[in-house]
């Protein structure tokens, strides 16, 4: 399914040094990515979101990180410039964020914002940025491009802002996208609609995704592979399919503890946790 | 396989162990009594401000500020700051006179250190005022809301947009030259912003569960304003306060530069650099250095309420 | 623009006028009290100690101090509007007229050391910001921190002695040398453009080097405040995730500060330069003393010492009401031209 790997990453580590010593937030996390969906699971501090902004270069000092490999369709994303990661940023890799309210610029139009990430790697005029800053808004199936184009980010609810974020993340037709919890800032009921366009514009433009999320139901259906990140460790990876036959007792207990309509339990399940899984 | 619900709290009983320094009872996470908790939460807030250095700075020379004031004669080493020597009018600084002497031949020196006084006083004097005209007005208002909140809140809001100095000085000329005068005319227009604030904090509080019971305790609403609710603006008006202070200090000295405030022959910061005016471009140290005591406090409480503002309102501009 | 959203544009527009209405009757009636209630008698202030009893009663007549007090409230506000705000003692004139006169002087001084405080403050607050923790942060807020604990006088006579007295690089006090008043026919009453207006180039080149070092000065206490305050907020904005998206499109770091923050704190920023300009206005009482500057403030001063209430009433309220207008006007903008706020 995959073909050549798009993003190879080996024994990533982010540290963070702090007053009270370090912060050793990702462990020799080491995946490798093709053109395919990979679900990255865990609880808050277990390093997921930390995974996906090193990936972008996006860890404020004073935090450190380090990897033994780290590329992108090649390109090492180790030790880039600046100017490199403008470049890059947008246009070869992007990122959905997860509340539209914090994500987009208040007092910026939305349709403008959508337009700055084309504008910025295509040299082009105005119309046509604006033409495509449109032609996304329908592509992410909201039906008054022309009216949305000129609304404030306060204005728009909260599926349609995540949607503005995805135009604004695909318009420059990235290779691989992240997306950090695009739906946990959602009701349920949008939810699986902004899914289903994340869904359909992933397939069609044959792009890579990392799908970071605490929701491991929604990642296991979503997703093609899972990873499961504890304590800044992976500590299970396994195709999406095959999460039952999880080897790691941490994913066992996040099975077991999501509740299920078909065999409901009079008392539900929580993780026991065990101080070996972060050694 | 057994679900087994770990608990996350060490064993209870650990805090009441028998060798336990002072500190540790402070910052204990469990205290055992309201006052241990209260002393606890105020141990950590000078942790937090020794923790800073620029508010230790500030720290620093409000300590010394109180100090001069207070021992003012011995460390100005008893001699006089009103005691004139025409024989040696303006004289430049030196062994005789650490800061020189003025166009009356009084040690600059001396004058310094009794204007401490002088400057504590008025800072005091206003805070005093002030600050309980504000909790006053702002508690009100906020508690008793409707009818009373929008009279109380106009008028607060009427002298907010009153410019402090100009009408300070209207005030001060009116009323007459003196240090009380001075401090009245200050604190007319300094009480605003703590009304907004004890008001703003009211109006958060009043709607709690506790005071619904101390309510249906029958308590009056002057008790509840008094016992429970000004209490817990305190911190946001000491807050405040410390931060003002440096303006209040600079308007004060504004009014003694111009003739206003503490009267010849007291020794006030503000009057001495007025009459160091005229000979400012010889004997320089006549103005600038009462000036430059006026810029450390100033300095001082400014660092301070940095410091201050930090640990207890970080989300506050 | 729709009906509804204009209404509300109408509505937002009475309540400021009437909130501006409402303050300026207070700061009269401030003045008024502080006029009436003086420990000194007002008739022996125009009278004399020596005037006989029935000069002394006819005066009290006239002055209308016969009256209740919120009839003399009434009567009070009615002179005011029809422009009498009495008659100087100092200068004999009616206090209106020397406002007028001294008003662009005052004008003239705080404008320039706004447009000062602006251009340095706001980069600097910026930057400030953008390299917060290190020596670019550090040295903004310890510049900003001495502006604003500084006493306004004192900085102004030590920059006289320093630039002036020793190193001879700036004019000194006033806003001419002697032999230059009177040359250029007062238009607006700003010498700068009056003298450039009519092509005195002298007069130009004198008057500003008497201005530069009060505005400089007053510039730079103007910049204390301003850089802290848009240092707070950039760093406020910096740390929001709509920053970090723009990153993540391919924005530099100064093209994220510049283009994606700084429109955002740009009308708080409007208010604290509102305040700024108003605190300009108001410490020109001190100001304009230290400098023999020709304004305002001085004007009020010099009746203070004149023991001339009226004239320092009449100053004060001058004063005050621009202030308040000021205040009041940026409220209001920053409530209308806030996008969040606009649509509540």
């Amino acid at each position: 399914m995959s073909g050549a790997p798009l993003l190879e990453v080996d024994d990533l580590n982010v540290t963070f040094p702090g007053r009270g010593g370090e912060t050793h937030a990702v462990r020799n996390a080491s995946f490798s990515l093709g053109r395919e969906r990979l679900g990255i699971v865990g609880e808050s501090g277990s390093g997921k979101s930390t995974t996906g902004r090193a990936l972008l270069g996006l860890i404020p000092p004073p935090g450190i990180v380090s990897a033994k490999r780290m590329t992108l369709a090649g390109q090492d994303l180790r030790s880039l410039s600046d100017a490199d990661w403008q470049r890059l940023r947008g246009r070869r890799m992007s990122m959905v964020m997860q509340d539209p309210k914090y994500s987009l610029n208040p007092v910026l139009k939305v349709g403008a914002q959508i337009e700055e990430t084309y504008r910025l790697h295509h040299k082009s005029a105005q119309g046509e940025a604006r033409k495509r800053a449109l032609a996304m808004l329908e592509a992410v199936k909201i039906r008054d491009p022309d009216l949305v184009y000129h609304l404030h980010a306060h204005q728009l609810s909260g599926g349609m802002g995540q949607r503005v974020m995805i135009a604004m993340m695909l318009i420059a037709e990235p290779d691989l996208l992240i997306a950090d919890e695009p739906t946990s800032a959602l009701d349920v009921t949008v939810q699986n609609e902004v899914l289903r366009i994340l869904d359909d514009l992933v397939t069609d433009r044959g792009m890579g995704l990392i799908f970071i999320s605490h929701n491991l139901t929604i990642v296991s259906s979503f997703c093609d592979r899972v990873l499961v990140m504890y304590g800044g460790r992976i500590v299970e990876e396994c195709k999406a399919g095959e999460l039952a036959a999880a080897k790691h007792p941490y994913t066992q207990a996040l099975i077991k503890a999501a509740p299920s309509l078909e065999h409901p339990v009079a008392e539900l399940a929580v993780v026991t946790r065990d101080p070996a899984w972060l050694r | 396989m057994s679900i087994e619900i770990t608990p996350q709290l060490p064993p209870p009983g650990l805090s009441l162990g028998p060798s336990l320094s002072l500190s540790q009872w402070l910052l204990s996470d469990a205290p055992a009594s309201r006052r241990q908790a209260v002393l606890g939460n105020g141990y950590r807030g000078l942790l937090s401000i020794l923790a800073n250095p620029a508010a230790l700075v500030g720290l620093a020379i409000i300590a010394a500020l109180v100090l001069i004031a207070v021992l003012a004669p011995v460390i100005a080493g008893f001699r006089s700051p009103t005691g004139q020597d025409l024989g040696h009018r303006l004289a430049a600084p030196g062994a005789a006179h650490w800061f020189g002497t003025d166009e009356l031949g009084r040690d600059i020196y001396a004058r310094t250190v009794h204007g401490a006084r002088v400057t504590l006083t008025i800072v005091m004097l206003v805070s005093v005022v002030v600050a309980p005209i504000g909790l006053a007005v702002g508690t009100t208002a906020g508690y008793l809301g409707g009818w009373v909140d929008a009279v109380l809140m106009r008028i607060t809001d009427i002298f907010l947009a009153f410019p402090r100095l100009v009408l300070a000085l209207a005030f001060a000329a009116a009323l007459g030259p003196g240090i009380e005068n001075a401090v009245i005319a200050i604190s007319l227009t300094a009480w605003p912003p703590y009304a907004r604030i004890a008001r703003a904090e009211t109006v958060t509080i009043a709607r709690s569960d506790f005071i619904a019971a101390v309510v249906l305790q029958g308590a009056s609403t002057v008790r509840i304003l008094f016992r429970h609710i000004v209490p817990l603006c305190l911190s946001s008006v000491i807050v405040r306060l410390t931060l003002d202070m440096a303006g209040i200090i600079l308007t004060a000295a504004g009014l003694g530069f111009l003739g206003l405030g503490a009267q010849p022959p007291t020794a006030e910061w503000g009057a001495m650099v007025s009459a160091g005016r005229d000979v400012i471009l010889d004997q320089w140290w006549v103005a600038t250095i009462p000036g430059l005591a006026i810029f450390i406090v100033s300095l001082g409480f400014n660092l301070l309420g940095d410091g201050l503002r930090d640990v207890f309102d970080p989300k506050s501009t | 623009m729709s009906a509804s959203s204009l209404l509300n544009v109408l509505w937002r527009l009475g309540s400021f006028a009437g909130s501006l209405l409402l303050t300026l009757l207070g700061l009269t009636a401030v003045t008024f009290g502080i006029g009436r209630f003086i420990p000194v008698d007002p008739v022996l202030a125009v009278v004399g100690d020596h005037a006989t009893r029935e000069v002394y009663d006819k005066a009290r007549l006239a002055m209308g101090l016969d009256r209740s007090v919120p009839e003399q409230y009434f009567l009070y506000l009615k002179k005011l509007v029809s422009g009498d705000f009495g008659t100087s003692v100092m200068t004999s004139h009616s206090i209106l007229s020397d406002i007028v006169q001294f008003f662009p002087a005052t004008l003239e001084l705080s404008t320039i050391a706004a447009i000062i405080g602006v251009s340095a403050g706001v980069p600097a607050g910026v930057a400030a910001a953008a390299y917060k923790g290190r020596w670019p942060d550090q040295l903004v807020r310890i510049v900003g921190l001495f502006g604003y604990s500084m006493p306004v006088f004192w900085l102004g006579l030590v920059g006289l002695a320093l630039f002036y007295g020793r190193l001879g690089w700036v004019a000194g006090p006033g806003r001419l040398d002697v032999g230059f008043e009177d040359i250029v026919t007062a238009r607006t009453g700003v010498i700068l453009i009056d003298s450039a207006l009519a092509g005195e180039w002298e007069v130009f080149r004198n008057a500003a080097s008497h201005i530069v070092l009060p505005a400089c000065l007053l510039g730079y206490l103007s910049l204390a405040y301003i850089a802290r305050m848009t240092r707070s907020f950039m760093i406020d904005q910096l740390s929001q995730e709509y920053v970090t998206a723009a990153r993540i499109k391919g924005r530099s770091f100064w093209g994220a500060v510049w283009g994606h923050a700084f429109p955002n704190i740009m009308v708080p920023l409007i208010t604290v330069v509102g305040l700024s300009y108003a605190s300009l206005l108001e410490g020109s009482v001190l100001t304009e003393t230290v400098f023999a500057w020709p304004g305002l403030g001085l004007y009020i001063t010099r009746s203070l010492f004149n023991a001339d209430m009226n004239a320092v009433l009449g100053g004060t309220l001058m004063v005050g009401a621009v202030f308040i207008g000021i205040n009041l006007l940026c409220d209001f903008l920053y409530k209308v031209f806030d996008p969040r706020l606009r649509a509540a």
